[in-house]
């Protein structure tokens, strides 16, 4: 899933200004799983902003509403009402949410109130870790089943580095080194030869690098 | 012959090697370069150029192995993949050649969260390994990486790095395996202070017969004080033994012990079997390498036959 986190109060505060008429949208779908966009996090930041506003003195009206996602305008056409309604609409979805709000409501003043991180899972309760570089040709069926695009902090084909050290990678954060994990895992299924192929160069134009990616299935559209 | 460079030749005649590093300032200027060439010059074969080392913003490898060469040194360009692509990397490769660089060592490259512009974007398009390959089918194949041929092509001779000591340490001599078959003409390994483990790793490396297509030089770093040592200590892959650090505690005059403990390393890694060289890199002590260097017997340096 798309693992996202609230941005600091103070970033969210200066991001609404002086809407006089909020909406505060969430999403059901990745953020509500991460915990930064679903609907407790929402009623949290609608309260807050409310009780900042009255501190201030400020007229200031909230109103929310946790669509099962803000991806997919199917989901948004009963919005549309609330939308046309509020001054400024504050987004607690990743990214891609707030960009198909500020598309479907072009007139009206969309902001992020999450910074949309990765794609990752929950290896355990209460923590989040990216892997998958979303690269657009996978290769997970040659490195035992892990990433190097996305765990090795170099994107190395034919790593390990010069850097791994007792299992974690150079950088800072208590990363583990991505190929000591390809290692262990290749050697553990008694494929370690696999390790011995010169990987060639990657062609980077199946992912962000050759632009805005598009997937289109014509069995699906109208 | 490869390339013709003075490093191939050497080793073509059988001779033990001896190269140092010279790291290019942070700043505009090339008369520190120009400088420790004419000091070390008389003292080794060729002169590596580092590339923006622990990605510190640095005066260019090319431009600083063009320095080289025209104060009458042999350089070798280092290249890292942290900070160009495969077409940025072909092209500077072109460029080399065409200035009259011979010998290009091909490197990883430290992240960028270790230098001075941690948030610059990471590039790392293509690796070491690939790196290797891409100059010897530039040079043996005429051809770019996308397959296009080219007229005059860079007959380069082609460095790579080992680490004797890193992890997974089963998986060092296969490493080094992989960049012989992907077109590695010489090692230079990283510094060595635990002389038996690397006899360990060398003895493994001449049972795979990689001694016989690969020209190992062994690297080794003279340290000026016991701080020193024992931050060395500290880097990942570094293996110091304690014997070296009570030397260095105890040491009347810390810089001549550390010189002293050098030379010793290097006679000792001369005799094992399969290293070919020494390569020093005397961090920002590149006025100390011709010390060392008649220390450890090595000057004066063989010149190239006929």
């Amino acid at each position: 899933m798309i693992v996202a986190e609230r941005k600091p109060i103070e970033e969210i505060l200066e991001l609404v200004g002086d809407a006089k008429k909020l909406l505060l949208l969430g999403c059901g779908e990745c953020v509500t799983v991460c915990m930064a966009g679903g609907e407790k996090e929402v009623e949290l930041l609608a309260r807050a902003l409310q009780l900042k506003a009255k501190v201030d003195s400020r007229e200031f009206n909230v109103k929310t509403a946790v669509p099962v996602r803000q991806c997919d305008p199917e989901y948004l056409a009963d919005l549309d009402r609330m939308a046309a309604d509020a001054d400024v609409i504050l987004s607690m979805a990743c990214g891609v949410g707030v960009q198909f709000l500020a598309e479907r409501w072009a007139d009206k003043w969309v902001v992020p109130a999450l910074n949309t991180k990765f794609a990752g899972g929950t290896p355990q309760p209460g923590v989040w870790e990216e892997r998958c570089g979303m690269c657009g040709e996978c290769i997970l069926h040659l490195t035992g089943g892990i990433c190097p695009i996305i765990r090795c902090s170099k994107s190395l084909l034919n790593g390990p580095c010069g850097g791994s050290n007792e299992g974690k990678c150079e950088v800072e954060g208590d990363v583990n080194c991505a190929w000591q994990m390809i290692y262990d895992r290749l050697s553990g299924l008694g494929r370690l030869e696999m390790m011995m192929t010169v990987m060639p160069p990657k062609d980077w134009s199946q992912s962000r690098d050759g632009g805005p990616r598009r997937v289109v299935r014509e069995d699906a559209q109208l | 012959m490869k390339s013709g460079s003075k490093l191939e030749q050497l080793f073509d005649q059988g001779e033990f090697c001896v190269t140092a590093e010279i790291g290019p300032p942070k700043s505009a200027s090339s008369k520190g370069i120009i400088r420790h060439t004419g000091e070390l010059s008389p003292y080794v074969d060729a002169l590596n150029v580092t590339d923006n080392q622990t990605a510190i913003v640095r005066l260019s490898s090319m431009a600083g192995s063009v320095h080289i060469l025209q104060a009458g040194g042999e350089p070798v360009m280092q290249i890292t993949c942290r900070d160009r692509n495969r077409i940025a990397i072909q092209s500077d490769v072109l460029g080399a050649y065409s200035l009259g660089i011979r010998n290009i060592l091909c490197l990883t490259g430290d992240h960028q969260s270790f230098g001075n512009h941690p948030g610059a974007r990471n590039v790392y398009d293509i690796d070491s390994v690939q790196l290797i390959s891409t100059l010897k089918a530039m040079r043996d194949d005429k051809q770019f990486i996308c397959g296009e041929q080219m007229k005059t092509e860079p007959r380069l001779y082609i460095g790579a790095a080992e680490n004797p000591f890193a992890e997974p340490f089963e998986f060092r001599v296969a490493r080094l395996a992989k960049k012989v078959a992907a077109g590695a003409d010489f090692i230079q390994t990283q510094a060595i202070f635990d002389v038996p483990r690397f006899q360990r790793w060398m003895e493994l490396v001449v049972e795979q017969g990689l001694d016989k297509q690969v020209n190992i030089m062994a690297g080794v770093i003279p340290v000026k004080s016991v701080r020193a040592l024992k931050y060395m200590s500290t880097v990942p892959g570094m293996s110091i033994p304690d014997e070296l650090i009570q030397r260095m505690e105890s040491a009347d005059k810390p810089e001549d012990e550390g010189v002293a403990i050098c030379a010793e390393l290097i006679e000792q890694v001369r005799q094992i079997a399969g290293v070919r060289g020494v390569h020093i890199m005397a961090v920002y002590w590149e006025s100390i390498v011709p010390t060392i260097v008649q220390a450890a017997g090595l000057h004066p340096r063989p010149a190239v036959r006929g």
